[in-house]
């Protein structure tokens, strides 16, 4: 049985202030994935109210613009206060020093500050809540949002401001990338979770000031009466998508690529195996981050901008799928020969190539054009999403939170709870999405408060299938609250990986390692090295 | 019973939509023949390769091989790339727009759609067109961006209040189809719902020439109670004394109401018409002013007809 280690950054130092002006990564870290789990709630909260109204077709349990402000909400929640922040700010927090053998990031202040803009960001976000709340879609479009008497300053200023948190925090990851690898790290035995968030973070600061700006111009247009995107002032309202699709469709990437880290570690741990194709994996990502900036335009295939734009914007998203498809290939090729054993971690990550799986391919469908023309803003693009982000993104965050649940609190969950826990996510997951695949081809518009009769079956199957879902997240809820309270404690390395961050106690010490750390394998040498599971 | 439906897709029923659902299908296969082999590979490995013994040791290093990696990046690629010559053959073939097609200018506003002929024809939230003729839509929006979506089509285009966009079908069977606004634009989104009804080819000709002529036999009253329905009136106003985005109509003939401004006016015929071809002039306490104008829209019988009707809800 593990150890548990009693002088950790948990407990030392102690006192409301030591954590409120901590620089210490792991406690910042925390108070991110305290932060966003909340959000994580609240959001799928929402998701649930949605849902039951859409159980039938007709207005059943809110007003329609009730339900608009809720779908709006929902999609901001979950994109800028859950998703967004989620791998990186805070799992990556806890873990890049760590897994790189440094003993912090490389501007702890910078790192508070991010926490704090982030927390004032959220606040404003939430503010325009109280003031009426936000009924645009989390996309803003003009001039609907130039025009509605909705709290859409507010909403977009938290966005803004949120914005700044992302680019700290982008900023810090990558020079404590260049700077801080311990002696012996070379670029190409980094773990493949740290050449995720590197590529993350190089989309973070170059796409995220192009959302600033599109915001600021769009509360200056409010306000000021600036014409901009409003044509009644002589704007022009598709620049608005231009630029809003300029940062959003990266930002799908700095959602999905620390995901794919994610993965990496889980497949290589429980595999037991080098992984495959290290140098295809750690391009790719460089790759996608690269490539993601050229393909905006393939959400406006309808808007009316010229046949030759999209003619590009369609081949090169063509291309960007091909570094997805090949990091699929290589996961599943380390599985290979290995000694692979199912704890929760690795039935996310199995779950995760399942349904980004259907995430990625359904792209097919929508980045060419002619079909996109039938599917644009349909059912089909909600169910595509979903899959990619939740599928995708939320399947690897919740991997790695188990994985590293140990580590970060040194103690475990009960792993039968996981297992049934997960098993009902990916059933619920599938149950509410895959419906959705089909209403779009039938021609389900998004963002519908009421739909037509012939929608109304599939409607239902996806509406049990939420409760199906929240159900699992609810019993996750259950067991890792429990876990801090009587979980077994996990001791240095639980799942006898050989990634750094095990190598030091669980909970991890203040300082992270001793100071005659030595770098004396790769992350996934499991060739030559054995390392003991201490549970 | 429609024969050429399927699960995914509706009935096609224009003639690109045979195009788009062949690109669709041979997408869906080969993604799901990919998905599939994906998911087997996966749990074959899980299962053969799951640990038996209890006994931790190494496992193989091998952790590259060229030829491999080769294979799954340019068959994807060249798969990939065939979907993208296809998708953009098909959507070249969507954007030509054939000379010989009648045209039909199209004015989506919040929340309804409205469609104005040549022959002076002007009707709401029903698109009525003649099966196997080309059509081509004029479209342009009021207020915010719009999108029209009619899926047994297999076509959309978004409508901007900026610009004209063009989009043109032809459809090639008798029918009624729904359509759907797409473009996310505010409370009534969901029920800017209309229908495109294609008609043989005799009977659209017929309808232009009955539809031209100005109903002067309908008792104005029952007009006004038509026009309610075909212009979408309902959508802001009730009949009942609920209210929506705009005032009810119950009761307020021959009353007064008060003004945004302070002033008061009393509902009376000229009250009607003003609202109607003015309807910012004067705006009443507590709404937005959102109501559009029907200046060009409505005859002068037609605007008697909702006078006379309005009047009747006591
Ligand atoms: C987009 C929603 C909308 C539609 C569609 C609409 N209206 Fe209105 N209407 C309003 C609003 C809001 C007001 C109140 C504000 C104002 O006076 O401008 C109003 C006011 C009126 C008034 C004045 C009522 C009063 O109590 O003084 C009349 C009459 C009227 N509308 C008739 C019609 C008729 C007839 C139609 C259909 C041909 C119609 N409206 C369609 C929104 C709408
Ligand atoms: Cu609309």
């Amino acid at each position: 049985m593990g150890t548990y280690s009693e002088r950790n950054y948990l407990n030392t130092p102690t006192g409301i202030k030591s954590w409120l002006f901590t620089l210490d990564h792991k406690r910042i870290g925390l108070m991110y994935l305290f932060a966003i789990m909340t959000f994580l709630f609240v959001g799928g909260m929402i998701a649930l109210v949605i849902r039951l109204e859409l159980l039938n077709p007709g207005p059943d349990i809110v007003a329609a613009d009730i339900y608009n402000r809720l779908f709006t909400l929902h999609g901001a929640i979950m994109i800028f206060l859950f998703i967004i922040p989620s791998i990186p700010a805070a799992l990556g927090n806890i873990l890049l020093p760590l897994m790189i053998g440094a003993k912090d990031v490389a501007l702890p202040r910078l790192n508070l500050l991010s926490w704090y803009v982030f927390v004032a960001g959220a606040c404003i976000a939430m503010y325009s809540i109280i003031s009426g709340g936000v009924d645009t879609g989390w996309t803003f479009y003009t001039p609907y949002s130039s025009t509605t008497d909705s709290a859409v300053i507010s909403m977009t200023f938290g966005a803004f401001v949120l914005g700044f948190s992302s680019i700290f925090t982008g900023i810090n990851f990558i020079v404590t990338v260049h700077k801080l690898r311990m002696p012996g790290m070379t670029w190409f035995k980094m773990p493949l979770m740290v050449w995720g968030l590197y590529a993350t973070a190089v989309i973070q600061i170059l796409a995220t000031p192009v959302l600033a700006i599109t915001l600021v111009l769009l509360i200056l247009e409010r306000t000021w009466s600036i014409g901009i995107f409003d044509p009644m002032m002589g704007g022009d309202p598709v620049l608005f998508q231009h630029f809003f699709w300029f940062y959003s469709h990266p930002a799908v990437y700095i959602m999905i690529l620390p995901g794919m880290g994610i993965i990496s570690e889980l497949i290589t741990t429980f595999s037991k195996k080098k992984i495959f194709g290290y140098k295809a994996i750690a391009f790719s990502s460089l790759g996608i981050a690269f490539l993601s900036f050229m393909v905006w335009g393939h959400h406006m295939f309808t808007s009316g901008q010229s046949e030759f734009s999209s003619m590009i914007f369609s081949v090169i998203t063509f291309l960007v799928g091909i570094p997805s498809g090949i990091k699929i290939f290589n996961w599943l090729a380390t599985m290979y020969k290995g000694r692979i054993t199912f704890e929760t971690p690795m039935l996310y990550a199995l779950i995760f190539l399942f349904t980004f799986s259907i995430g990625g391919l359904t792209g097919m469908f929508l980045g060419s054009i002619a079909t996109d023309i039938h599917l644009h803003d349909t059912y089909f693009v909600v169910a595509h999403f979903h899959y990619v982000m939740m599928g995708g993104t939320v399947m690897a965050f919740l991997g790695g939170l188990h994985y590293w649940w140990p580590k970060i609190w040194g103690r475990m969950y009960n792993e039968t709870h996981g297992r049934i826990s997960a098993i009902l996510v990916f059933v619920g997951f599938n149950m509410t999405f895959i419906p959705q695949f089909i209403l779009g081809s039938q021609g389900m518009p998004r963002r519908y408060y009421m739909y037509v009769e012939r929608f109304h079956t599939l409607n239902i199957v996806s509406t049990v299938g939420s409760w199906i879902l929240a159900a699992g997240f609810f019993l996750m809820l259950y067991y890792l609250v429990i876990s801090l309270f009587n979980g077994k404690p996990a001791g240095n390395n639980p799942w006898g990986s050989l990634g750094l961050e095990w190598s030091t106690p669980s909970p991890i010490p203040p300082e992270n390692f001793d100071d005659d750390l030595k770098f004396e394998h790769g992350p996934y040498d499991y060739d030559k090295v054995i390392a003991e599971k201490t549970i | 019973m429609d024969t050429n439906k399927t699960l995914m897709l509706p009935g096609a029923k224009s003639t690109i939509a045979g195009d788009v659902d062949s690109l669709f299908n041979f997408i869906l296969y080969t993604t799901g023949a990919i998905f599939i082999l994906v998911v087997v590979v996966m749990m074959y490995f899980a299962i053969r390769y799951r640990q038996r013994s209890g006994k931790a040791e190494v496992t193989s290093g091998r952790d590259y091989n060229h030829v491999l990696e080769v294979i799954w990046t340019v068959i994807p690629s060249i798969l990939v790339m065939v979907v993208f010559f296809w998708g953009f053959k098909v959507y070249m073939k969507m954007n030509i727009i054939p000379r010989d097609a009648i045209e039909i200018k199209v004015t989506g506003q919040k929340w309804f759609w409205t469609f104005d002929y040549d022959e002076g024809i002007n009707i709401v939230n029903e698109l009525v067109i003649p099966v196997d003729t080309p059509v081509k839509l004029l479209m342009s929006s009021q207020d915010v961006i719009h999108s029209f979506f009619v899926p047994s089509f297999r076509t959309k285009m978004d409508v901007l209040p900026n610009r004209y966009s063009l989009l043109w079908f032809e459809s090639t069977e008798v029918g009624e189809y729904d359509l759907f606004c797409t473009e996310y634009c505010g409370k009534g989104h969901s029920e800017m719902i209309g229908k495109v009804r294609v008609l043989p080819k005799v009977e659209y000709e017929k309808w232009l020439v009955e539809s031209a002529v100005e109903d002067t036999t309908t008792p104005l009253a029952e007009l006004g109670e038509q026009l309610f329905k075909k212009k979408a009136c309902f959508t802001c106003h009730s009949i009942d004394g609920s209210r929506l985005v705009g005032p009810s109509f119950k009761g307020i003939f021959g009353n007064p109401v008060k003004h945004n401004d302070g002033t008061t006016a009393t509902v009376d015929e000229n009250y009607i018409r003003e609202s109607l071809l003015d309807p910012q002039a004067k705006v009443v306490d507590g709404f937005a002013p959102v109501m559009p104008t029907y200046q060009g829209q409505l005859t002068d019988r037609e605007i008697d007809g909702i006078a006379a009707f309005i009047k009747t809800l006591k």
